[in-house]
């Protein structure tokens, strides 16, 4: 007996049990579905945020009590080699991680036969570095590592390698004087020199190596231009590296000289550096820019200018693009010296005191600001993958760690124009990557956001007078056995794949719509009005022949009409081409109009993606309409109103939120389409209303790019911003368009 | 007049005429898609054109007619084209195809109609469909049957050895796919093995021994089963045709390149429906060929249907949990409002950002995880962090479960409360009432739910193209080898095929009829699966409005 009861007992339990976990469970399903959106929302903020981190540097390692004294100083790829070299060719290696940490393990002195007279770097990415000796011969070096695996384990080899021969290029310049500055530059076969002689003169000269043909050694052709349209006392003289320009600046102008052609070396501009010139502000400093497109100029009041070159319409000219303040200690104190990156358009510059300042270009950010060190830096710059800087000051080497991966984007970069170079004026720019490593990305939403909404805009126009009226009519005015019928098409029309839509629109629409122009906007024209004549036919009929057919059958009746309107209205396009077009529309509209015209523009999008959007407006709409309360309606046509008014006065009126609701839905289904605008369009980020353009949207952006774009990099996160962005948008007009249909049903509940 | 205006009747109308155009755009659609993609499939006449071109030159065009057109005579004459008589408002121009790819510069040509002198579609002209170079038209000249002539009863020979051919074709792509490919995927296994023990330490000189063994072993199998492949194919090649072209020039083409002949112009429409079937037959079985542009969508419909089925396999228990929640033990709290607006939500986050979270989230962070942790050995080439089956199927479980959830929540909320009451006053727990009362009730509606989701997840291509869809996976995510389901493969999926095909492919024109095509068939089975759905809802409406009076 007693075990029977037991058992029930039990079974009670687990029963009771088996609720609590079922309840349980079920709640946390239902949560989790709360968790899902969230989990979609921080995930992408967490993808995107780091674009926005602040950069940060912080001292590593220090070496001290070189014996020394450096002239530059640079350090390999994976920061674990750092080398310095003096002015009189002694070139030393120092191991910075491993067991040899902090030791010097190579030095070695270059093969310069004489005396060394100037001593120069190149442009950080090369990594060259050149020596002039006495009989003015060049000698080009480039420290380099070699990879070795001995024991199966990684090691660093330094070695110094000759990129130009072992040997010295004689300049073939006076050997009277010699060069006690220069500045060069390098491609190919060539090497571009700015050189100063002691008797205060400057020359640019090119080098040209040629193979000879039976010692296959190679032989330098050097052809020299004097300069001599510069005064005032040369600070700084850069060559680009491909040659083309050579920049002189002195304390307070900038020289530009076209060195493309080497028999023949033009001054293009001389710019003046300071406005005023009886104030005591001097140039101070220069450098070249990644890319060798800007030129960096900082003066003595703590300012930095970027100068390029420009190309409009105008012509070219070079011009002032944007300034910069060292800020901090710094604020006010005179421009040392300037260091670019590899790659990037970030660039330090550092005071007397020690002090440097970060600044990325493209976005106008200052990145950082602080000490790497007390007093004169003699010499810094950055590791090749930018997450490093090695700099000399008080006989210490001192290497920091920099972490700042994304300088190039700002909040305000994404949305403002931003000023690119090489472009006449500050614009609105999306183009994400180039075959080159050092191009200047140009990161603005602007074009892309604009074409999102210029597409969303054409497919409303075409999607919510036709998706609301036909919603309206449906639900208030057609007979409910055609009801049931026309729903589920629609219904169906919505379950139709956006790649079927887009593929029709791109490959059989755009044709069809290039070729009948005319008649698109025919049918625009006549479908209403043949639509009210029918109607009035349709009212003067005899009352016989209209009761045959029940009431509500009016958009059955208009079947037929809309097809041969619409067979007549392309069929008599290519008349009225040859009446008003000459016979083609495309070729009047792009030579007479002066309009683009592309095949896949937004017309074809508007149609499209309308089309994906009406049934999402219809089926909303409907829902609004159908359910205002009978009562309202037939209070109205009681009191005398007619059909018509009574829609338009009482039952669009109460339906209006949810009505609201159906276009707001709607848009937030054409904003975020992809397929439809990825194929109906050429996906070209312009900004232009024209309906007779593409355009390029936030979601076609990331369809196309996202599958090239590197796990990590600005432009991956910028691609989830862009993800976020449509997310945030649909999310907040989702939201209200539900807030409000909420409020709608509650109101109809108490009615 | 006035008055009829006044009365408001025309803009009625008006609202009637947009139902109208949305309704002709609907079926417009439809029939489009149908007629284009179904056309594919008929052996269409094929056209002797003799023509004198302007130049003056005569020549013969054999071909298709692909397209017809009407060009304003005014265009051509301002382009150089000049009439001998006085031409009307347009001209046709005809577009034909005329296959022969390696021996003309086009294989479509446009033709207009002046042109044309005599235009016969004489009998015996034959349409070679190749592996290779597509179609080629012809008149069938003799037969080389093993190094041997043979003119005589040609057409029946021929039937008989392009099946000779395209059988031992078949065995040699059987071998080469299942058994050949068999030991390539042991010999990846045992590359993965040594190097799972080389990261472990444990690779002992015996282990090595052990795998080197297997590994000759393997090659072994390897060596004989490629003189088999060899053989075969050799086999294939023995016989050849000899074809005379538009040109009239004599073509010899090997067997082993000719998967099918008819002569179109000879069938009685009877045939011609049968071919159509086996036309169909065959885009639906076969792979295709020839990047895409030819053959069949075989492996985009496997893996459609398998990523969609993995999908409903994970979103149906989601969905029908939270539903349960929502609608039986959620009460009108704020939270429960907050969760409502979160659904609408989901419905409404566009498709790219779910495949732009599931390319950051499942791909990289989970699939980099695991690989980490499962699959060090293979790194770095990635197994599960890369796109693949398996993330495709979370994805769009996850862009799919607002779906499931407003559906089965409708038909819980159709069930009336009469019935939970009953059975909560009998004694049921509530779990017991939803799982034996409740559930079983709303299964119809789960049903909807699940039948709306598999339809959206179908056509849905944009997330896709980030997580896991290719234009071509050389292998199945299920086969003979083990574990026999590979999740984390890529595969093919037929609305990506219609993207990578229609925009992608490098000859537009002629992959456009089997573009319409594939279109027809993911329609076909989207609107299939749609007013199933919708009939299955409708049904239930009505049963249970019978219930509830």
């Amino acid at each position: 007996m007693s075990s029977t009861s037991d058992n029930a007992l039990k079974t009670e339990s687990t029963r009771l049990l088996k609720d609590k976990v079922a309840k349980y469970g079920v709640t946390a399903g239902g949560i989790m579905v709360l968790c899902a959106l969230l989990l979609i929302f921080f995930y992408l903020l967490y993808i995107v945020k780091p674009v926005f981190n602040a950069a940060e540097i912080e001292s590593v390692t220090n070496i001290d009590e070189l014996t020394q004294i450096y002239a530059s100083v640079a350090v390999e790829e994976q920061n674990e080699i750092a080398f310095a070299l003096t002015e009189k060719g002694l070139v030393d290696f120092y191991a910075l991680t491993g067991n040899k940490a902090g030791q010097l393990i190579l030095s070695e002195k270059i093969p310069a036969v004489s005396e060394i007279t100037a001593f120069d770097a190149s442009a950080p990415q090369k990594g060259l570095y050149g020596y002039i000796n006495q009989q003015s011969e060049l000698l080009i070096i480039k420290p380099d590592f070699r990879v070795t695996f001995p024991d199966d384990k990684r090691q660093l080899l330094p070695y110094i390698s000759y990129p130009f021969g072992e040997s010295t290029i004689s300049l073939e310049a006076d050997s009277l004087f010699t060069i006690n500055k220069f500045s060069f530059a390098t491609n190919e076969e060539s090497i571009g020199l700015i050189h100063q002689h002691s008797d205060s003169k400057i020359y640019f000269t090119k080098l040209e190596g040629e193979e000879n043909m039976f010692s296959e050694e190679i032989e330098w052709t050097a052809n020299s231009t004097e300069l001599t349209q510069i005064s005032g006392n040369i600070l700084h003289t850069l060559v680009s590296p491909d040659l083309s320009r050579a920049f002189i600046i002195t304390t307070n102008q900038l020289y530009v000289f076209n060195t493309r052609d080497s028999s023949d070396v033009s001054l293009l501009y001389n710019v003046n550096l300071i406005a005023n010139l009886n104030s005591n502000i001097q140039v101070t400093a220069a450098n070249l820019l990644a890319g060798a497109n800007s030129v960096i100029v900082g003066f003595s009041n703590g300012v930095l200018e970027q100068w390029f070159e420009t190309n409009s319409d105008q012509g070219r000219d070079f011009v002032k693009v944007r300034q910069f303040e060292l800020s901090g200690d710094a604020k006010g104190s005179s421009v040392q010296a300037i260091y670019p990156e590899f790659y990037r358009r970030t660039f330090l510059a550092a005071t007397e005191s020690g002090h440097i300042n970060l600044f990325h270009t493209t976005s106008e950010a200052e990145l950082w600001q602080g000490k790497l060190a007390d007093g004169k830096i003699d010499s810094l710059a950055f590791s090749p993958r930018s997450n490093a800087v090695i700099s000399i000051a008080n006989n210490t080497l001192n290497i920091s760690k920099v972490e700042n991966e994304h300088p190039e984007v700002t909040w305000s970069g994404l949305w403002q124009e931003v000023w690119y170079e090489g472009y006449p004026e500050a614009d609105y720019v999306w183009q994400s990557s180039s075959a080159s490593d050092d191009f200047e990305s140009k990161f603005s939403l602007v074009p892309i956001s604009f074409g999102t909404l210029k597409a969303a805009m054409y497919a409303m126009l075409f999607a919510v007078p036709i998706g609301l009226s036909a919603a309206i009519y449906t639900a208030y005015f057609m007979a409910p056995n055609v009801r049931k019928f026309v729903k589920p098409t629609v219904e169906i029309m919505e379950a139709l794949p956006t790649v079927i839509l887009g593929f029709l629109a791109g490959l059989w629409l755009a044709p069809v719509i290039e070729d009948h122009l005319p008649g698109v906007v025919l049918l625009l024209i006549l479908l209403p009005i043949t639509i009210i004549l029918t109607a009035f036919a349709w009212h003067n009929l005899p009352a016989k022949i209209k009761n045959t057919v029940p009431q509500g059958w009016d958009s059955i009746i208009l079947l037929p009409v809309v097809v041969i309107v619409s067979y007549m209205a392309f069929s008599l396009s290519p008349l009225v081409e040859e009446w008003l077009f000459d016979g083609n529309t495309r070729l009047y509209i792009t030579n007479e109009l002066g309009i683009n015209f592309d095949q896949r523009n937004s017309l074809i999008v508007g149609i499209a993606m309308g089309f994906a959007v009406i049934p999402t407006i219809f089926s909303i709409a409907e829902d609004a309409v159908f359910s205002v309360p009978k009562t309202l309606s037939n209070g109205s046509l009681a009191l005398g109103a007619t059909q018509w008014q009574t829609l338009v006065k009482v039952v669009l009126l109460t339906a209006s939120p949810g009505i609201f609701s159906a276009v707001m839905m709607g848009l937030g289904r054409a904003v975020g389409e992809t397929m439809i605008v990825l194929m109906a369009t050429g996906n070209t980020p312009i900004m232009d209303w024209s309906i007779f353009e593409g355009m390029r949207t936030l979601s076609a952006n990331i369809a196309v790019e996202m599958p090239e774009s590197e796990v990590g990099s600005s432009h991956y996160r910028i691609l989830f911003l862009a993800a976020f962005v449509l997310f945030i948008f649909t999310f907040v007009v989702n939201t209200i368009a539900e807030f409000v249909r909420q409020r709608l049903r509650e109101k109809y509940s108490s009615l | 007049m006035k008055l009829w205006f006044k009365s408001g009747s025309p803009w009625v109308w008006m609202t009637a005429g947009a139902v109208s155009v949305s309704l002709i755009s609907v079926i417009g659609l439809l029939l489009l898609i149908a007629s284009r993609g179904l056309t594919y499939f008929w052996p269409a006449d094929i056209h002797q054109f003799e023509i004198t071109t302007q130049a003056g030159v005569s020549k013969t065009i054999i071909g298709e007619i692909y397209e017809k057109e009407q060009v304003p005579t005014q265009q051509l004459v301002e382009s150089g084209v000049l009439f001998k008589e006085t031409q009307g408002e347009t001209v046709e121009r005809l577009l034909i195809k005329t296959g022969n790819r390696e021996y003309v510069d086009l294989d479509f040509q446009w033709l207009l109609t002046t042109y044309i002198q005599q235009e016969s579609t004489p009998t015996g002209l034959a349409v070679f469909e190749r592996s290779k170079n597509g179609n080629f038209y012809g008149y069938l000249d003799s037969i080389i049957q093993d190094g041997k002539v043979v003119t005589e009863n040609k057409n029946q020979l021929l039937a008989e050895l392009i099946e000779r051919a395209v059988e031992l074709n078949d065995k040699a792509l059987d071998l080469q796919n299942g058994e050949i490919g068999a030991i390539n995927y042991e010999f990846e296994r045992l590359r993965l093995k040594q190097r799972k023990h080389e990261l472990e330490g444990d690779l002992t000189e015996q282990v090595k021994l052990e795998i080197e063994a297997q590994r000759d072993a393997l090659q072994a199998e390897y060596l004989t089963y490629e003189k088999e492949l060899f053989e075969y194919r050799n086999l294939a090649k023995r016989d050849s045709v000899i074809i005379k072209d538009m040109r009239g020039e004599l073509v010899t083409i090997q067997l082993n390149y000719i998967l099918d002949v008819i002569f179109p112009n000879d069938m009685s429409t009877i045939e011609k429906l049968g071919q159509f079937g086996k036309q169909i037959g065959k885009f639906i079985v076969n792979d295709p060929r020839e990047a895409n542009t030819e053959g069949g969508v075989f492996p985009a419909i496997f893996g459609t249907v398998f990523m969609v089925m993995l999908m409903a396999v994970i979103v149906t228990p989601f969905g029908v949990i939270a539903a349960v929640y929502l609608h039986e033990y959620a009460g009108n709290s704020a939270i429960t409002k907050i969760i409502r607006i979160s659904v609408i939500n989901l419905a409404g986050v566009p498709s790219i950002v779910y495949g732009v979270f599931g390319l950051g989230f499942f791909v990289y962070m989970f699939g980099g995880s695991i690989d980490q942790l499962f699959y060090p050995e293979a790194l770095p080439g990635p197994t599960f962090g890369t796109p693949g089956m398996l993330w495709s199927a979370l994805t769009l479980a996850i862009l799919t479960l607002p779906v499931v959830i407003v559906s089965t929540e409708e038909g819980l909320s159709r069930i009336p409360g009469s019935l939970r009451q009953g059975s909560l006053a009998l004694g049921a727990t509530k779990a017991e009432t939803l799982w034996r009362i409740v559930i079983p009730m709303a299964s119809p509606a789960i049903m909807t739910g699940l039948i709306l989701a598999v339809a959206r997840a179908a056509g849905e291509v944009a997330p896709l193209m980030l997580v896991g869809v290719v234009k071509m996976a050389p292998t199945l995510p299920l086969d003979g080898n083990f574990p026999f389901v590979h999740l984390d493969r890529k595969f093919m999926h037929l609305g990506f095929h219609i993207y990578d095909v229609g925009f992608q492919s490098p000859n537009v024109e002629a992959a456009r009829p089997l573009v319409y095509a594939t279109s027809f068939l993911l329609v076909t089975v989207i609107v299939a699966l749609n007013i199933t759905a919708i009939g299955i809802r409708n049904h239930l409406r009505e049963k249970y409005k019978a219930l509830d009076h």
